[in-house]
C-alpha cells in the first residue's frame, strides 16, 4: 500500500494519545513531563508531514520553533520540580495536594 | 513488491509507536530511568520519520537538541532527585477507566475527521532542502527568529532564579 500522508497523521493522532494517557495514568512527575514531550512531537510529525505534503516549507519552520520552545519548557521545568522536590522530598503526585480545596 | 521508503515508513513508524507504549506503560519496570530511554528511542525513529519526509535539517536538530540535550536534562535530574522505583501503589480504576477512554475517543475522533477530510495528498509535492529553509528562516520569519532567543535567554536567567538556594 502506498504510504501518503493519512498514514503519517496515523501515527501521529496514535502518538498523541498515547502522551495523554501518559499524563493521566502515571503518577510520577517526571514521567507525566515525559509524556508532555511525546504530545509535542506527534503534533511536530504531523506539522512536517503538512508541510512535505502541501509544498510549503512554513511547516518545518514552526516545527524548528516549536523545538526550541520545547527545549526551554524543559529546563524552566525540570527546574521548578527540583525546587519543589526540595520543598516537599516527592516527586509524587498523590504527595502534592496542598492546592486542593 | 513495496518501494524501500514505504517499507522503511512501517519500520519507524512501529518502532516509534512501540517505544512510545514502553514509555507510558512499561510492564517490565516503573522506573524513570526506562521511560526516559524508551523516550530516547521513540525520538531518534522519529527522526528517521522526517528523514522519510525528506526533511533533513530537522531530522538532525531533532536528534542532536531532543535525543542530546532535552534527555540529558532529564536523565540529571532523573539522578539528582535520586527517586525511589514507583511504588506500587493501589491503581485506580477511576484513572486506568478515565485514561483509556479518554484515549480512545480522541484516536475516534481525530482518525473520523481524518476520514472526513479525506486528504487526496498521495503524492509529495515539496522537498525541504536545508538551503531553502534557512532562506525561509533569514528572510521571513527573523522577527520570530529574535523572538525565541529572547525566549532562551529569559528561560536561562529564570532556571538560575529558582535554582537559588533560597528564594526571597
Amino acid at each position: 500500500m502506498h504510504v501518503g500522508l493519512e498514514h503519517y497523521l496515523t501515527v501521529s493522532f496514535l502518538l498523541f494519545s498515547l502522551g495523554l494517557l501518559g499524563v493521566i495514568l502515571r503518577r510520577n512527575l517526571l514521567v507525566i513531563y515525559m509524556s508532555l514531550e511525546l504530545m509535542l512531537n506527534s503534533a511536530n510529525l504531523a506539522l512536517v508531514s503538512f508541510s512535505r505534503y502541501n509544498g510549503k516549507l512554513d511547516g518545518q519552520v514552526l516545527v524548528f520553533f516549536i523545538i526550541t520552545v520545547a527545549a526551554a519548557e524543559v529546563a524552566v521545568g525540570l527546574a521548578l520540580i527540583v525546587a519543589l522536590y526540595r520543598k516537599r522530598q516527592s516527586a509524587h503526585v498523590e504527595d502534592l495536594t496542598s492546592m486542593k480545596l | 513488491m513495496p518501494a524501500l521508503p514505504d517499507i522503511l515508513f512501517y519500520v519507524f513508524a512501529a518502532l516509534t509507536l512501540l517505544c512510545g507504549v514502553l514509555v507510558v506503560a512499561n510492564p517490565l519496570s516503573r522506573s524513570p530511568v526506562t521511560s526516559a530511554m524508551f523516550l530516547v528511542l521513540t525520538i531518534i525513529s522519529m527522526s528517521g520519520l522526517f528523514v522519510l519526509l525528506h526533511a533533513f535539517f530537522l531530522g538532525i536538530v531533532q536528534i542532536i537538541v531532543y535525543a542530546g540535550a532535552v534527555m540529558v536534562l532529564f536523565l540529571f535530574v532523573i539522578m539528582l532527585l535520586d527517586l525511589k522505583e514507583e511504588a506500587r501503589r493501589k491503581f485506580k480504576f477511576f484513572g486506568i477507566g478515565a485514561g483509556l477512554i479518554s484515549f480512545a475517543a480522541i484516536v475516534f475522533i481525530m482518525l473520523k475527521s481524518l476520514k472526513s477530510a479525506a486528504p487526496d495528498a498521495n503524492n509529495p509535492v515539496g522537498d525541504g532542502d536545508t538551503a531553502s529553509l534557512g532562506k525561509l528562516l533569514f528572510t521571513q520569519y527573523t522577527l520570530p527568529f529574535e523572538v525565541v532567543s529572547v525566549l532562551l535567554l529569559v528561560a536561562m536567567v529564570g532556571v538560575i532564579l529558582l535554582c537559588k538556594k533560597k528564594l526571597e
